[in-house]
């Protein structure tokens, strides 16, 4: 069986899989970090939302074969260290936004804030609400609109 | 009942209570309860409905009474206490308002409390369920007791260890402090203040150590959730060896798999380990189930499967045929005396029940024992029929209750536990079950169809009669709900042999109006099993409610009155009146607004509570032709402001997030979220099929006023906010658009927006994007 190896939360790892299987359940399954979360599979709810070389992408649509071992993947279990403390920003906002609900699609929620408030930070902007409205994150408990008050903190916290 | 009833307006500082000391290693209090649940006093106005006098709260409320004192509040030795919460926390907040309340009792810091869920504890028979809103209305008091008691312990203890008398002990940020500069460290005392013979012991709750109770509390959970340490189902690790499980599902409704045409091929697979047909009973879904390496090549084994298929439960049925059936067995109206009458009926379609975790378990069924972890709001039942379904008897299956990533009804049954149980079983190997969306989606518990009609008779200026009739798909009321209600109703007032949907329909549903002769009645069509369905975030509330505010506005229209004053002048309860008056001031009602724009009210009162809702819609051309890729965009609610009463609120945050999410289903219930049943099976697969609300379809703006304390008891809170807002939605729709919205979600029987995915194989390939 072909091994694989990629940067996973600043650490290098190592797989032994089939090459047509998809990053989401590389990290679950094989290697037991359970941040990101399955809800469709389909690249839809976006709750598997990692980063990969800092870019937001959907684990449950990326194969294992297609990553090299200088690529790094970051999910929610290291997105602290990213900035080097205890918690990101974004993180800190959610709390003080008391944002969460059930919890399970919120990993995904802020990996994909963070993307958002750095494209528009890199584009010299502050997030707006058009680009609030254009997160595709589905959240079941219906918490956006807490979500919307934590990435405006979350954006002002990481300027 | 109890004859013991608190009333409001009793001495609200002291509370009594029989507690016991439980025999531990430190100290374990439990509190029994002589006083239960509080009758509403009868309004003495023109209408008067079952649900005044007692409710579907009050009923579960009852149940739990006989086994609360098996509640048990534990402290430690590190000075934390702990507490196994015997209800599921499924994101309404309940493990931070149960912290709360014993964190005020022990005068220790929220995050000192330690809530985990309990285990199936087949004793505590129906004090065990989660449902119908109705956990800190039941568990409050007992709670509150066990803790009480154990502060008395700790009080006396304390006590004696620094020489003092009782009444000069004091209890602050888990110390006891003597008065005289001695203190002691709560966790110092949990094994002095152990008793090694349980004992019965009287305690008195100081209802005004109110620290963390009526206090905005941050969630318990809120660090692991924001750091991805929360574990869910599926993040178990338990059992080393439960490998990914799924099942290929049939493309009907509830057919079964008859033969795996290809098992060879399939089992040859890469990471392929077992395949088992496991065919579709009253328990379990069924089909063929595959366990793997990982849950990506169970995903593309089932792709491969080639499955014989018998008949489905539905098989060739669509909506419009549902629909006729519903209008067939509409129950007749009262004749009409005199006045005018508004006669019109609503159509609901089917929604789904799907919280963002799929259908879920871990199962390791051996020989001569099962363990089951999964997310389970009536676990007692859950391990009564998996000894029916296994074979085995209670001490020989264990069922833990996972935290639950939402429910919205599912969770209710045991779907993923009772399938797990059996594929464990089949393959006699541990397994980890995960339902695929789209199965979920499809084949899942789904809100019934249903049509309300409603007749109003007015005269002048008086509203001479009310009528409503519902008519549904039957709702499948065969968990342990079900069987709370046929145990309890010999004792409820004017008990009946109503079947198990007439008793839950007469407890909760009501005409918040005193619009003269009032009548509600249910009739069901189809076997409780012929659809899989379940309450979804309230039963009957959304479409009741709907139905009747949508004929409130025309009846108000007909008569010449404001939608706002005309609900005011008839509300039949005060506390009402004042959520009403809370939104149209907060909300600026009556403003002026922009033309295919506008404001609509609606009010719900259940569970203890009342909730009145003031939406803001925009439904201008370029509001509704928003181009969202792959997405449903339509009219868009700008502004919403709920107000809550919920008698007594113990987490005003918790109570806000529980009414926005509510607010979020009812728009979404209002404007777009249903499925289309087409040919025996519902075209939707994914979340991007659905039209549940997402972030373009939000209210930028939204404010949710906690109303100050109308009773010395909570009320119930997780699902008040969906029916108010839905109707809301409705009625400012209506008024945005000058035309009475029949069908619901109002773009049910617009041209689909997007190609349905096939039902062969049953979900769709994984998709590949450029990393």
């Amino acid at each position: 069986m072909p091994s694989y190896s990629f940067i996973l939360n600043g650490k290098k790892v190592s797989v032994d899989c089939d090459p047509n299987v998809h990053l989401l359940w590389v990290v679950r399954d094989l290697l037991g970090v359970h941040g990101p979360k399955y809800g469709c599979g389909l690249e839809v709810c976006k709750a598997c939302t990692s980063h990969i070389n800092g870019e937001a992408k959907q684990l449950c649509g990326i194969l294992v074969s297609d990553l090299k071992p200088t690529d790094q993947v970051v999910t929610i279990e290291g997105l602290a260290d990213t900035v080097k403390q205890p918690l990101h920003p974004m993180q800190q906002a959610w709390l003080d936004n008391d944002v969460a609900q059930c919890g399970y699609c919120q990993p995904g929620q802020i990996m994909a804030a963070v993307d958002l408030v750095n494209k528009a930070h890199a584009a010299g902007r502050d997030v707006s609400d058009a680009d609030l409205d254009s997160l595709r994150n589905v959240c079941r408990c219906g918490t956006y609109p807490r979500i919307r008050q934590a990435i405006k903190a979350g954006a002002a916290a990481m300027k | 009942m109890s004859d013991m009833t608190d009333k409001p307006g009793r001495d609200l500082s002291r509370r009594d209570f029989i507690a016991y000391l439980v025999a531990a290693p430190t100290l374990v209090a439990a509190a029994e309860l002589s006083s239960g649940a509080t009758p509403a006093q009868a309004a003495g106005l023109p209408t008067v409905q079952p649900v005044d006098a007692y409710d579907l709260s009050d009923l579960l409320t009852d149940a739990a009474l006989p086994t609360s004192n098996l509640i048990t509040v534990t402290v430690n030795s590190d000075g934390t206490a702990s507490f196994a919460l015997p209800r599921a926390e499924v994101g309404q907040g309940i493990t931070t308002a149960v912290a709360q309340i014993i964190a005020d009792q022990l005068s220790l810091t929220v995050d000192k409390v330690n809530v985990t869920l309990a285990d199936a504890r087949p004793e505590l028979i129906w004090n065990q369920i989660t449902g119908g809103s109705n956990t800190l209305h039941a568990i409050y008091k007992p709670v509150q007791g066990a803790a009480a008691a154990a502060r008395a312990q700790l009080t006396k203890t304390a006590a004696d260890q620094l020489g003092v008398s009782p009444s000069q002990v004091t209890l602050s940020n888990g110390q006891a402090n003597a008065g005289n500069g001695k203190s002691i460290d709560l966790g110092a005392l949990a094994k002095p203040a152990a008793v090694s013979q349980t004992t019965k012991v009287p305690v008195t709750a100081n209802a005004a150590a109110n620290a963390n109770v009526g206090q905005p509390t941050k969630r318990i959970d809120a660090l692991d959730i924001v750091t991805g340490k929360k574990q869910f189902a599926m993040d178990l690790t338990d059992v080393p060896d439960a490998l990914p499980t799924m099942v290929c599902r049939p493309p009907t409704i509830n057919a079964t798999a008859k033969a795996l045409k290809n098992q060879a091929q399939v089992q040859a697979m890469p990471g392929v380990s077992d395949i088992a047909l496991i065919p579709h009973t009253k328990f379990v879904a069924g089909g063929v189930a595959v366990r793997a390496q990982t849950f990506g090549q169970c995903i593309d084994a089932i792709r491969a499967m080639d499955v014989d298929w018998g008949p489905g439960s539905v098989d060739g049925k669509s909506a419009d045929d549902v629909k006729k059936d519903l209008i067939a067995a509409e129950l007749p109206g009262v004749p009409t005396v005199s006045g005018i009458t508004l006669d019109q009926r609503f159509t609901f379609h089917f929604r789904p029940g799907d919280p963002l975790e799929t259908n879920a378990a871990v199962a390791n069924v051996t020989a001569d024992s099962a363990e089951v972890w999964s997310s389970l709001k009536t676990p007692v039942w859950v391990q009564e029929q998996l000894c029916t379904i296994l074979g085995m008897s209670k001490e020989q299956v264990k069922v833990h209750v996972a935290q639950g990533g939402g429910s919205f009804g599912r969770h209710l049954f045991g779907d993923a536990a009772f399938e797990a149980a059996s594929i464990s079983k089949a393959m006699g190997k541990p397994v980890k079950l995960m339902w695929h969306r789209t199965d979920n989606f499809r084949q899942g518990r789904v809100h019934p169809m249903c049509t309300s009609r409603v007749r109003v008779n007015h005269l002048g200026n008086s509203v001479l009669s009310f009528e409503q009739r519902h008519t549904s798909v039957a709702t499948d009321f065969s968990h342990g709900f079900g069987e709370l209600l046929t145990a309890n109703l010999a004792t409820l007032p004017a008990a009946n042999s109503l079947g198990y949907s007439q008793a839950i329909f007469n407890l909760s549903v009501n005409s918040p109006y005193n619009f003269g002769v009032t009548t509600q009645l249910l009739n069901e069509i189809y076997a409780y099993d012929t659809f899989n369905t379940s309450s979804v975030r309230n039963i009957y509330g959304p479409e009741t409610r709907t139905a009747g505010e949508l004929m409130v506005d025309q009846t108000a229209k007909a008569m010449g009155q404001d939608p706002y004053q005309f609900r005011r002048t008839y509300a039949r309860d005060k506390r009402m009146v004042a959520v009403l008056d809370a939104v149209a001031k907060a909300g600026n009602w009556g403003r002026q607004m922009a033309p295919n724009t506008a404001q609509g009210i609606g009010v719900h009162h259940e569970y203890k509570s009342f909730g009145a809702c003031l939406v803001e819609i925009d439904c201008t051309p370029a509001t509704v032709n928003r181009k969202i890729q792959d997405g449903y965009s339509g009219p868009r609610v700008t502004k919403v402001v709920f107000a809550v009463d919920v008698g007594l609120p113990i987490n005003p945050l918790g109570l806000q997030a529980q009414m926005m999410g509510g607010c979020m289903d009812g728009i979404a219930q209002a404007l777009s979220y249903s499925l289309h049943l087409q040919d025996g099976y519902f075209l939707e697969g994914s979340w991007d099929n659905v039209g549940y609300t997402r972030e373009w379809n939000t209210p930028p703006d939204v404010q949710v006023i906690v109303m100050d304390p109308t009773s010395d008891s909570p009320g119930g809170a997780g699902e008040l906010g969906v029916p108010a807002s839905m109707a809301a939605t409705a009625c400012a729709y209506a008024r945005a658009t000058g035309t009475l919205p029949t069908e619901f979600p109002i773009n049910h029987n617009d041209p689909l927006w997007f190609d349905p995915v096939p039902t062969t194989p049953p979900i769709p390939a994984s998709p590949v994007t450029a990393s």
